[in-house]
C-alpha cells in the first residue's frame, strides 16, 4: 500500500489537525496530559508511519520496519502511565485516527469500491494493532513502576546500620511477610561483606508477630551470615515470637539471643575483644579498646 | 491476537550430559542466559545451583542424559524452565527419594529436594523403561 | 593433569578457588590437600571461594571432607570469602555446613589460623552454643 503511505505524507497536517480536534471531541482528559504533549506525540506517530524503512508494509505490523514506531509507543504509554491515564484512554488515542484516516482514503484514492474496501482494511487492521500494542506496553510499563514502587519500599523499611567498626544492626519495624523477610536477609548479608563486619545483630523488638515462614527466613539469615563468616546475634524477641520459635521444633542453642538490643551490641563488643567502662566521675560511657583485634 | 496470559516459549537449547566437564557446561550455559536476561544474582546463584545438582543426578544416577533450557515468557512475566532427561534404571520411590538425606549412592541426598527448595516448580517423572525426567522452573 | 595449586605460609596452607570446579578438580584437591597436610605438618588450612559462583552438595561435601581430614591430621580448616548469594542458595539447598570453620576474608581467615596454632582465642565464626 504505497500510495497510502504517499498520501499520509502528502496530507500529514490535515490529518494531525482532525486527529487533534477528533480527540478534542471524545473529551481526553485534559487535566492529565497536556494537548501540547498530545499534539507532539501524535506528531511523531505520523512521521513516523508516514516514513518508513523501505520495503515496509501497512499489512504487517510485526514487521522490523516498524519498529520505531513500537518503540514510540512505548515511549507514549510511558508517558501515559507516569499521567494516571487509563489503558483504554491511551488506546483510544490511537483510534481517533481511524476517522480522519478513512476520510482522506475516501476523498483521495479510490478507483472502485473493492480497492476502497482494502485500502479501509488495511488501515483499520494497522490502527487496531498499533492500539494493542499501547495497551500491551501500558501494562508492561505500570507493572514495572508497581515493581519498583514495591521495591523501594521494601529497601527504605530495612536500614541497615552501622554501630561499630565491624558491628551492623538492622532493627526490623512492622510485619515482616515472606518477601519482607527475603529483602532483610538480603540487605544484611549485603551490608556484611560491604562493611567487612564480622557481627551483626538482628532486632525483632519492633516486630508484632511473626508466622512459621518468617521465623525460618530469620533462621536462614544467620545459617548464611555464619557460613560467610559472619555471627548474627538476634534480639528482641517477643514471648509470642518465642513460642513460635519453641513450637518450630527450632534449637535455639544453635543461636545467640540476647532480650535487648543493648544487650546485644554489648556481647558484640565483647567478642570483638572490646569492653565498655565508665570514666570515675563521669557518667558518660566510653569504649577503651582491649588486646589485640583492630 | 497475542493475550496476556498466553504461555510462550521465546528461546530455547539442548545440552549434553555424558562427561563431567559437561556439567561445567551446562552451569556456564544457564548462567550466561539468566545473565542476559537479567535475573537477579541470586536467582541466578539458586538456579544454576539446582541446575549442578539435577544435571549431576542424571550423568551418575541415570548413565548419561540431556538438558533441555526454556526461556518463557508470559506477558510481562519471565521464566526459565530446565529439563533433565535420561534413559537410566528410573527411580523406584520417587517419595523417599524426595526426602532431605536420602541417597542409595553415598551422596548428600540433596539433589532432589534441595533443587524444589531453590526452584518455584518442580515435575518428576520415573519409570525403569524410560528413565527420569525432571522439570524445574523458576519466575522472575 | 589440571591440579589446583595450593600455597604454603610458614606451617599454614593456603588455596584460592577461582575456576568452576568440576568433580575430578575438586577430589584431587581434597587428596593433595591431605598429602600436603602430613608430609609439611601443617598446622592449618585457609580456602578461599570469594571466585565460587555457586557450591552445590558435591562441593559443599568435598570442603566438609576436607575439614574433617584435617581435622584428623590435627589441623585446623576455614573456609572464607562465602558470597551472600552462595551462602543464601546453600542454605534453602540444605547444607549448612555445621563442622566448617567460616570467616569473611583471608585476612581474617589467617589470623584465625595463627591464633588457633598458638591456642588463642579464635576470630572465626563456628556454631557455638551458649
Ligand atoms: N536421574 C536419576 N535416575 C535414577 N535415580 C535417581 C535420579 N536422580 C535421583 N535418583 C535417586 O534419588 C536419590 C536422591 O537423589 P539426590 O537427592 O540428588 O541425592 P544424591 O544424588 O546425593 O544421592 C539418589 O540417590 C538416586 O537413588
Ligand atoms: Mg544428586
Amino acid at each position: 500500500m504505497v500510495k497510502l503511505l504517499k498520501m499520509m505524507r502528502e496530507n500529514q497536517e490535515r490529518l494531525l489537525t482532525d486527529w487533534l480536534n477528533g480527540l478534542k471531541a471524545i473529551a481526553q482528559r485534559r487535566d492529565l496530559i497536556s494537548d501540547v504533549e498530545v499534539r507532539e506525540q501524535a506528531r511523531k506517530i505520523l512521521t513516523l508511519i508516514s516514513n518508513p524503512p523501505p520495503d515496509t508494509v501497512l499489512e504487517d505490523f510485526s514487521s522490523e520496519g516498524w519498529q520505531t514506531v513500537r518503540d514510540q509507543l512505548m515511549a507514549i504509554s510511558i508517558s501515559r502511565v507516569a499521567h494516571g491515564s487509563s489503558p483504554s484512554e491511551t488506546a483510544q488515542f490511537l483510534f481517533s485516527l481511524k476517522p480522519p484516516m478513512f476520510k482522506l482514503i475516501r476523498e483521495q484514492l479510490t478507483t472502485t469500491p473493492d480497492e476502497l474496501f482494502r485500502e479501509i482494511d488495511v488501515t483499520n487492521n494497522f490502527i487496531d494493532a498499533m492500539a494493542l500494542h499501547i495497551a500491551e506496553s501500558y501494562i508492561e510499563s505500570r507493572d514495572k513502576v508497581i515493581a519498583r514502587q514495591q521495591e523501594e519500599m521494601l529497601e527504605l523499611s530495612t536500614p541497615v546500620v552501622t554501630l561499630w567498626d565491624g558491628i551492623l544492626a538492622l532493627p526490623v519495624i512492622g510485619t515482616l511477610d515472606s518477601t519482607r523477610a527475603q529483602m532483610v536477609m538480603e540487605s544484611l548479608l549485603q551490608a556484611i561483606v560491604q562493611t567487612n563486619s564480622r557481627f551483626a545483630i538482628l532486632d525483632i523488638t519492633g516486630v508484632p508477630t511473626v508466622d512459621t515462614l518468617v521465623a525460618q527466613h530469620l533462621l536462614k539469615t544467620i545459617t548464611a551470615a555464619r557460613l560467610m563468616g559472619a555471627e548474627c546475634i538476634l534480639s528482641g524477641i517477643r514471648p509470642q515470637i518465642a513460642q513460635t520459635i519453641v513450637h518450630l521444633g527450632i534449637n535455639l542453642n544453635d543461636i545467640v539471643t540476647r532480650s535487648k538490643l543493648a544487650d546485644a551490641f554489648r556481647l558484640a563488643l565483647d567478642r570483638s575483644g572490646r569492653t565498655v567502662t565508665q570514666k570515675p566521675g563521669n557518667h558518660t560511657p566510653v569504649t577503651a579498646p582491649a588486646a589485640g583485634v583492630s | 491476537m497475542r493475550t496476556v496470559s498466553e504461555q510462550i516459549i521465546t528461546r530455547s537449547e539442548v545440552l549434553p550430559i555424558r562427561t563431567q566437564i559437561d556439567l561445567v557446561h551446562v552451569r556456564q550455559r544457564v548462567r550466561t542466559w539468566l545473565s542476559e536476561e537479567r535475573f537477579t544474582l541470586i536467582d541466578q546463584t539458586k538456579i544454576v545451583t539446582a541446575a549442578s545438582e539435577l544435571a549431576r543426578n542424571a550423568l551418575e544416577h541415570g548413565g548419561g542424559g540431556e538438558m533441555e533450557m526454556s526461556l518463557l515468557a508470559v506477558g510481562a512475566r519471565k521464566g526459565i524452565r530446565l529439563k533433565f532427561s535420561d534413559h537410566g534404571p528410573g527411580i523406584a520411590d520417587i517419595s523417599k527419594a524426595m526426602k532431605d538425606g536420602y541417597t542409595t549412592a553415598g551422596g548428600m541426598g540433596l539433589g532432589l529436594s534441595g533443587s524444589r527448595r531453590l526452584m518455584s516448580e518442580f515435575e518428576i517423572q520415573s519409570s525403569p523403561e524410560s528413565g527420569t525426567v525432571v522439570t524445574v522452573t523458576r519466575w522472575k | 593433569m589440571e591440579r589446583i595449586p595450593i600455597l604454603r605460609i610458614g606451617t599454614l596452607l593456603l588455596v584460592t578457588i577461582q575456576v568452576d570446579l568440576y568433580d575430578d578438580l575438586a577430589l584431587r584437591l581434597q587428596d593433595d590437600l591431605s598429602n600436603r597436610i602430613a608430609e609439611l605438618e601443617a598446622t592449618g588450612v585457609l580456602i578461599d571461594i570469594s571466585g565460587l559462583e555457586i557450591v552445590d552438595s558435591f562441593i559443599g561435601r568435598t570442603l566438609a571432607n576436607i575439614a574433617a581430614i584435617a581435622r584428623v591430621l590435627d589441623a585446623e580448616t576455614v573456609v572464607v570469602g562465602m558470597q551472600p548469594a552462595v551462602a543464601i542458595t546453600l542454605v534453602e539447598l540444605g547444607m549448612s555446613l555445621p563442622g566448617i570453620r567460616t570467616a569473611l576474608n583471608v585476612d581474617l581467615g589467617m589470623e584465625y589460623l595463627r591464633q588457633a596454632a598458638t591456642g588463642e582465642n579464635g576470630v572465626g565464626t563456628d556454631h557455638y552454643a551458649e
